[in-house]
């Protein structure tokens, strides 16, 4: 027996867990049109998510319970080099994805002079529903100096506008922007980790992380399977969230169409990723009554205020006028709605004994402008809810298309 | 006029040198000298570098330096990659020394190094003729040679450097020994991981506050640091310490030079000065008295480069793509870290900012992959 054969996965069917064809794990209903993993022998990998596919992974797959995202700056100035790094990354995606190792070697299986080819800290753990979805950022296409970096300047969607000035916004540039990021979703912490880690080490030389981020407890559900979960205020978060299922819903607002911008970007979406420093401790002194004004739901139920069921309808005229479901409703903003797909976070404490702590919100969309941008400016100028909010980071990353199978790359569609 | 009595001073020397300087080139078979066409001078001042000829036949050469300069002078015959074919170094002024060298057919580079910093006044040098075919295995055999010419270069200068430094802490010249401390450091950082592999003598000479174990004494050249770069410098009850640091640096140079290396502590080695870097260097962590971090990081740097060049040869035969990436992100990180000059030495560690340690974090850590992947290579039959 060839030792090198021995994958992730296969490791984990020699322990017993078994690969039986349980393709339902992962593809929960028909509308998600991604089928479980296959390994090479044509048989389902369990708990792996399909990583080909016309839209990428990772953005209306079932919202998995941990996130470990990264942005990175390009820190080279050859193309081909960068592309080279795309087809790695690619390569070593679909195998991780799969629950197998990041290189074709693996984590124990090569020569003992040699550092192993995959970091070994997820051996003999599931794939986990693990998702690696890839963006690329405005300084991509031409960085701060106007410089055409890597000849795509051109090719730059005038979607992927730099976004305006939120009120209220206290960025820090060190944990804002980058040129590419990943977005690693799993139901286990340990295997995003891993995920990224061997992204990043696949990346030295061509990519220096800028910043990341780890988060835990979607704050959203992104299918009708999943229960509503709660955001660190103790409110359920995401009870109007465009689902999944909603197909027609998803089509209009989540994906890029034909004529919409560049060919390229046709079936891709727009990722907005923003920081929110939750002021917890000042949130928990106030009263239930003003959270639940603050909010626009009932905390107990989240049924809108003055409804009893969570997937009432509001009443948005009925709504304080500065509460927050209101303000980012989508008939106060001539429609719009994202596919929010955030994450809570707990970087310990702050030194003053204060939870260090909010919610890292993403949301993707078909075009920011008259999505994201609109939704937000109404938010910032005048949500009650600011007053407990501090916006510390914010990203914008045009996500191209799906890999479309071994020949296809992330970014072919943009270098090719 | 120019050449003529160079020439006769350098044939004068030739007989009294040749047996001194054998030891590094007895492989090449006797006379061979003669058969290159005869000795080389090389005339070397503050600005040139004026080497006779620059062609010779395969075989052993012979370079009559002559120093005409007013600054103390090296001479250097490199490889491609800078790998070190032979050197003479510390040429004072108006003194002459010679270099004995094998070199098979290729192409070098001969330099002088005024001051002894830099890259040197370069100039190409052809050897041509027939050499015998080398085995793959007698490349390896070069390879750690080369290295061991490496590691006695660099404990030659560590032994004298350390004396001065010990000498002025001695006699209480708190501005001597501060400026000597980096200075002698970079011998000891260019050949760290031969030094650690003496495990007990790297702590004591090398070793930081926190990683000395209770009962042990906090000896060694950081300890003096401390004193050095106190808000008051008090260095009056260091002497036993500055001579316990030259008794254990003279037993480390013995015993690193009676040393035989592998091929693969030259890969790993050259990985672990990269290490080194990535995990002290960049945080001013190592030196965080005096923050003369950069004077450590680019001799690490130099060790790890010397380690490669030493094994260029089996590299090039085995995996010349890796070769190109390696060339390639040495240069990159030299010229991250050249950016950091300043006048004969570097920058503070306190003076650079976050962004200027993320470039070289960056730089290093594109390097130290490929690097990682010479052991593999070496090791690969």
């Amino acid at each position: 027996m060839n030792e090198r054969s021995v994958s992730r996965r296969r490791a984990i069917a020699l322990a017993g867990v078994g690969v039986a064809g349980i393709a339902g794990a992962a593809a929960v209903g028909g509308a998600l049109a991604r089928g479980a993993a296959r390994d090479e022998g044509g048989s389902a990998v369990e708990g792996a998510i399909a990583f080909t596919g016309a839209h990428q992974a990772g953005i209306v797959t079932p919202a998995q319970d941990r996130l470990h995202f990264v942005a990175f700056d390009v820190i080279t100035k050859d193309r081909e080099r960068l592309v080279r790094m795309l087809k790695d990354w690619t390569a070593a995606a679909a195998r991780m994805t799969a629950g197998r190792d990041a290189g074709e070697i693996g984590a124990v299986n090569g020569m003992p002079e040699a550092p192993p080819d995959d970091t070994g800290e997820a051996l003999g753990l599931p794939p986990s529903g693990l998702t690696l979805t890839v963006g690329f950022g405005p300084t991509l296409f031409r960085d701060a100096g106007g410089r055409d970096r890597f000849g795509i300047a051109a090719k730059r969607p005038a979607a992927l506008a730099d976004l305006p000035h939120f009120p209220g916004d206290v960025l820090d540039a060190a944990l804002s922007g980058g040129d590419l990021c990943v977005q690693a979703c799993a139901n286990d912490p340990q295997v995003a980790v891993h995920a990224v880690r061997n992204l990043a080490r696949i990346g030295m030389g061509v990519v220096s992380v800028r910043w990341s981020q780890l988060g835990f407890g979607r704050t959203s559900s992104t299918s009708r399977t999943q229960a509503t979960p709660r955001n660190l205020f103790g409110f359920k978060d995401g009870t109007a969230n465009l689902k999944a299922e909603e197909a027609d819903l998803i089509e209009e607002h989540v994906w890029a169409r034909p004529g919409d911008g560049p060919e390229w970007m046709t079936g891709g979406s727009y990722l907005v990723t923003r920081k929110i420093r939750m002021i917890i401790e000042t949130w928990d002194r106030s009263p239930l009554s003003e959270q639940e004004a603050i909010v626009g739901r009932h905390k107990g139920t989240g049924a809108p205020l003055g409804k009893a069921d969570e997937f009432e309808e509001p009443d948005v005229p009925s709504l304080p006028e500065t509460s927050h479901v209101r303000l980012v409703h989508p008939d106060s903003n001539n429609g719009a709605r994202m596919l929010r797909r955030g994450y809570n976070y707990v970087d310990g404490s702050d030194g003053l004994g204060r939870l260090d702590a909010g919610l890292f919100f993403m949301a993707y969309q078909r075009d920011p402008r008259k999505q994201f941008v609109p939704v937000q400016l109404n938010m910032s100028r005048r949500d009650d809810m600011n007053e407990y909010l501090k916006p510390v980071s914010l990203g914008l990353f045009a996500c191209p298309p799906g890999v479309s199978g071994p020949d296809d790359y992330w970014g072919k569609t943009l270098f090719a | 006029m120019r050449t003529t009595p160079l020439l006769a001073l350098a044939v004068g020397l030739l007989g009294g040198s040749l047996a001194a300087c054998s030891d590094d080139s007895g492989t090449g078979g006797s006379g061979s000298a003669a058969a290159a066409g005869g000795p080389i001078a090389v005339k070397a001042s503050d600005t040139a570098c004026e080497v006779a000829r620059n062609t010779t036949a395969a075989g052993t050469s012979v370079f009559s330096v002559t120093n005409g300069g007013n600054k103390v002078t090296e001479f250097y015959v490199y490889a491609a990659g800078d790998r070190v074919m032979g050197e003479v170094e510390n040429i004072a002024p108006g003194l002459s020394r010679e270099l004995h060298v094998e070199l098979p057919a290729g192409s070098y580079e001969t330099a002088c190094k005024p001051g002894m910093i830099g890259k040197g006044i370069r100039a190409a040098f052809t050897v041509s003729g027939s050499a015998a075919p080398l085995t793959a295995d007698a490349k390896l055999a070069d390879a750690t040679a080369s290295y061991s010419r490496y590691v006695k270069s660099q404990t030659a200068a560590l032994l004298p450097k350390t004396e001065e430094f010990v000498a002025a802490v001695k006699a209480g010249d708190v501005a001597k020994a501060k400026a000597l401390f980096p200075v002698a450091r970079t011998y000891w950082e260019r050949i760290e991981p031969v030094a650690e592999i003496f495990g007990d003598l790297d702590p004591k000479i090398d070793g930081r506050e926190e990683v000395i174990e209770e009962g042990m004494p906090f000896t060694g050249f950081h300890r003096i640091e401390k004193d050095l770069w106190a808000a008051k410098p008090d260095i009056s009850k260091d002497g036993p310490i500055a001579d316990q640091l030259l008794a254990d640096v003279k037993e480390i140079v013995a015993k690193a030079n009676a040393e035989k290396l592998s091929p693969l502590q030259l890969a790993n080695g050259a990985k672990e000065l990269l290490d080194e870097v990535a995990t002290g260097k960049i945080t001013g962590e190592e030196d965080r008295y005096s923050h003369t971090d950069l004077w450590d990081f680019n001799a690490n740097l130099e060790g790890s480069k010397a380690a490669i060049a030493s094994l260029r040869p089996v590299l090039e035969e085995r995996d010349p793509a890796l070769v190109k990436t390696l060339d390639t992100e040495f240069a990159n990180v030299d010229a991250a870290l050249s950016v950091h000059r300043a006048g004969d030495g570097w920058k503070l560690h306190t003076q650079l900012s976050k962004a200027d340690l993320k470039t070289l974090s960056d730089a290093i850590n594109a390097l130290a992959e490929p690097v990682s992947q010479v052991a593999a290579v070496v090791s690969k039959k």
